[in-house]
């Protein structure tokens, strides 16, 4: 034990901060070699632009309800109702521009309005009548897959509107439209998509530098070198050759810039805004939260809002996806939204996650369920090989805790 | 008697960078109480681990002999096969199971897996009997009080044919009437030859039942001392385990008392789970400025539900009665309008109440007053650390740095680490529930320290403790109470331990 009390620059070595961190970096290394193995396997099928587009489009709604659903699993609590939600949302959204015809853009605010009245509705009981979340959003699950029934009358409600299917099916477009001369000949066919993801990455290398510097002014522990370095090389291959690929094909998908505002807004608050820090002390020790003066029934309760809005926004991309409302849209989702926070190393008993881990995770299963598909495995195998995915991620966190005690 | 039972040998253990033990060397004579004192972190329990098999053979260093056989223990049923059984601090009883079913847990008198309830039931009430519990077999652990399934763990234990039962600090959450009551049944058992080993940071019951007394300082032994050969005072066996002379427990400070800050009237509450029953009755203080209070008390005397009743009603129901800070009423409805109104309550039980385990120091400190470090909802990182390595330094937290998880520090630095959390919150009155349970000889010298810098500072400090003589050394007055009322208030020169008994014992006459 060091027992001086000095404030110094913690020196790290390289082999105690890989052992500590393993996970963060596992998970990504993890993801790269899915990728690869399937890029093979499928014999570059995989990472072709159209298939990447796909991915995109397939997983954009899990990734979504995976950033409200890792807030949930931090307080210590659990949503199984998301799928239902979907379904609802999806429904009513339907009946407003279908059969009502108001415009989508009433209809989209207002559904993301009832989206967070239904999180309040189940956030009420969890937060301030103190019954447990995974029975009070077990009913939930089943009330709302019956009232999507009973407004659909059992009957799928679509065609939507154009301008409500380019929530889910467009592509940001091409302002740099200049920059192609043949638009026939040239691979790079939307230089919007490239120029974007590189300002994207340019960015994220110059709040990287910037912070490891401010860090040392200010004597803040810093990750070693080696591995800022690495985090940062292979997240901006993968975003430049995904954005180059994008960039050959039709451009960025409306939802994955959705997506990643999404996924940089809540990367804050869970690790920037005081609200985040209360939500990890909530999920850490709810007592100690609660005698240090934090309204923990209020926090919980707003969780619960949250996850509504962020399934509403779900169930509205999968409506417009599939063109569609139908009664059985969802079944299912809320088990693979949980199943990637958990494979991105939220702890079950709350108090631990990340938002780029629950991303991740939501990647992960999206790539092998893609690639399986393409190999031809069925349903079946799918969802064999993620649930044993999900058992290792799990069983890996507990092994690491284990050896380090 | 000198017949060795268990003999440690150059037992050393290490930990990734760390060594816990250092060629420790441990004898233990048959029949004997044998004290292992030292300050936390000096490795009593890690050797405990070592002798009962936790750290299997092959992990450490050196050689266990007992009963002149060298033994190599894989599991704890290795060492339990033997009689060598330990009864943990945190004891680990079934709440909701009865006392015949967790005698007997893992142990079940049957045959082929069917439980045999008539013979359960009688052997438990032997075992009952031995140490001296009346309660019927068949009652719920949740329902008989801490010192009592302290006895139903050694009864466990019985039932096992222990030859070396270990008690790792059996008396920290006993109030004195429950201490004795063990001490004497451990000398009971003692007359009937049982050998027994005693963890504990109370050295006046050490003194009392021990023959002979080890001292462990930094992973190492520093002597054993005979109690029979020679008189040891409690000031000797602190000198062993700091390796100092400790001229005085309690830091010397001059009370430079001010104005009334806090004061409680005519607080009446009901009890939080049985609401109909009232459990606190009219109780009224005060706290002055640089003034150091005390609430003496034995266990479920009221004291910690008074703190937790004022703290933002965080416990309680139907409560009534007036607090005012300064002369002028304040509204302690909820605990962040009992911090805005100037007071912080340090928890007697810092790992469930007190700390995010599993949150850094930084992360801790901050916690209550999170605004102060952040603008517009965004927490200001260097700030915050700013914050936290100013605390560390200023109430000489020892990590590695303001980054190290609370779960891996000492009882004395986490509780450090709440009472950054508090100060923080710039409190005029700080309630100080048990501030020195469980954390060493040094660590407390260094909590008294603060404290009388904090009431030099002018802050008021209502400081409650089982501990009397803690109460003694610090206080400038002392309110005692007993079921739920406030029976005497006494100054530092009426104070005693005697007094404050005699107190106690009163008011039990009269209700």
């Amino acid at each position: 034990m060091a027992i001086d009390t000095k404030t110094e620059t913690p020196k790290v070595s390289v082999g105690d901060y890989l052992r500590k961190n393993v996970r963060e970096y596992g998970l990504l290394l993890a993801l790269v070699v899915i990728m690869l193995f399937f890029q093979v396997v499928t014999n570059g099928v995989l990472l072709r632009p159209l298939n990447i587009t796909n991915l995109i489009l397939q997983n954009s709604f899990i990734v979504i309800m995976a950033l409200g659903m890792l807030l949930i699993i931090v307080a210590g609590h659990i949503d199984l109702s998301v799928g239902s939600i979907v379904a609802l949302v999806g429904a009513l959204s339907a009946i407003m521009l279908v059969k009502l015809g108001i415009p989508y853009i009433i209809v989209i605010p207002l559904c993301l309005v009832l989206g967070g009245l239904i999180g309040a509705a189940q956030g009420y009981w969890v937060a301030y009548q103190k019954i447990p979340a995974f029975i009070v959003t077990l009913a939930g699950m089943l009330v709302f897959r019956g009232v999507t029934y009973l407004v659909l009358q059992n009957r799928p409600i679509g065609p939507f509107p154009k301008d409500f299917q380019i929530l889910s099916t467009g592509f940001i477009p091409d302002v740099l439209w200049f920059l192609s001369t043949d638009p026939a000949t040239d691979t790079i066919k939307n230089w919007t998509a490239l120029v974007v993801v590189l300002i994207a990455v340019a960015w994220m290398v110059y709040n990287g530098f910037r912070s490891r510097k401010i860090n040392e002014q200010h004597g803040s522990e810093n990750e070693p070198f080696v591995f800022f370095f690495l985090q940062i090389a292979v997240t901006a291959v993968v975003a430049i050759f995904i954005g180059y690929q994008l960039a050959t094909y039709k451009g960025l998908p409306n939802v994955l810039v959705i997506m990643a505002v999404l996924i940089a807004v809540y990367t804050f608050i869970t690790t920037r805004s005081t609200i985040g820090r209360r939500i990890f002390a909530l999920g850490g020790n709810e007592k100690a939260a609660k005698l240090s003066g934090i309204n923990t029934e209020r926090l919980t309760f707003y969780t619960f809002v949250n996850m509504g809005v962020l399934a509403a926004l779900a169930g509205m991309i999968i409506a417009a996806r599939l063109n569609s409302a139908t009664p059985k849209a969802g079944v299912g989702f809320e088990l693979d939204v949980i199943a990637a926070c958990f494979i991105g190393g939220a702890s079950a008993s709350g108090g631990v996650g990340k938002i780029t881990g629950a991303v991740i995770g939501a990647f992960i299963m999206g790539v092998m369920n893609n690639g399986m598909s393409i190999m031809g495995l069925g349903i079946d195998y799918q969802q064999l090989v993620k649930g044993l995915v999900l058992l290792a991620a799990v069983y890996f966190d507990v092994y690491n805790k284990n050896k380090a005690v | 008697m000198d017949n060795i039972i268990l003999e440690m040998r150059g037992i050393t253990k290490t930990f990734p960078g760390v060594k816990a033990l250092n060629n420790v060397s441990f004898k233990v004579r048959e029949g004997e109480i044998h004290a292992l004192v030292g300050e936390n972190g000096a490795g009593k329990s890690t050797l405990m681990k070592v002798l009962s098999g936790v750290y299997p053979a092959g992990t450490y260093e050196g050689d266990i002999h007992f009963d002149g056989e060298v033994r190599r223990f894989s599991t704890i049923s290795d060492s339990e096969h033997l009689g060598i059984i330990i009864i943990h601090q945190e004891l680990a009883l079934v709440p909701l199971l009865s006392i015949a079913e967790n005698i007997f847990l893992g142990n079940e008198v049957a045959t082929n897996g069917v439980i045999k309830w008539p013979e359960t039931f009688a052997r438990t009430k032997t075992l009952l009997e031995k140490v001296g519990l009346k309660d019927a077999p068949s009652t719920r652990i949740t329902d008989i009080g801490v010192g009592k399934q302290q006895l139903v763990e050694i009864a466990k234990a019985l039932s096992k044919k222990v030859r070396l039962l270990i008690l790792d600090e059996p008396t920290a959450s006993l109030n004195e009437t429950d201490s004795d009551a063990l001490l004497t049944l451990l000398m009971e058992f003692r007359k009937q030859g049982m050998t027994s080993i005693i963890i504990s940071h109370k050295l006046n019951e050490i003194r009392k039942v021990a023959d002979q007394i080890t001292i462990l300082r930094d992973g190492g032994t520093v002597e054993t001392l005979d109690c029979h050969t020679q008189d040891i005072g409690e000031d000797r066996i602190i000198k062993g385990m700091v390796g100092r002379d400790m001229e005085d427990r309690y830091p010397p400070r001059t009370p430079n008392i001010g104005k009334t800050l806090l004061e409680v009237k005519n607080w009446n509450v009901f009890h939080q789970n049985h609401r109909d029953r009232q459990f606190l009755h009219d109780v009224n203080f005060t706290v002055r400025a640089g003034e150091v209070v005390g609430i003496a008390g034995l266990m479920g005397a009221g004291r910690t539900e008074t703190a937790m009743s004022i703290f933002g009603k965080a416990w309680g129901h139907k409560i009534t009665g007036d607090v005012s800070m300064h002369g002028k009423p304040v509204d302690v409805s909820t605990i962040p309008k009992a911090i805005a109104a100037g007071l912080a309550y340090v928890t007697e039980d810092r790992k469930h109440l007190g700390l995010v385990l599993n949150n850094n120091i930084k992360d801790n400190t901050t916690l209550a007053n999170l605004n102060a470090v952040a603008s517009a909802g965004v927490i200001d990182e260097h700030k915050e650390a700013q914050v936290a390595s100013d605390y560390r330094q200023k109430l000489r937290i020892r990590s590695h740095s303001i980054y190290q998880e609370a779960v891996n520090l000492s009882g004395g630095n986490q509780q450090k680490v709440v009472l950054s959390k508090w100060l923080f919150t710039n409190p005029e009155v700080l309630i100080l529930d048990e501030p020195t349970r469980g954390i060493d000889v040094g660590a407390k010298f260094e909590i008294y320290t603060i404290i009388n810098q904090l009431a030099a500072e002018g802050k008021g400090i209502l400081m409650i403790s089982s501990e009397m003589p803690e109460l003694l050394g610090t206080c400038d007055r002392i309110y005692v109470m007993n079921e739920g009322r406030i029976v005497a208030e006494l100054s530092k020169e009426e104070a005693s331990q005697e007094s404050i008994m005699r107190a106690i014992m009163r008011s039990g006459e009269k209700h």
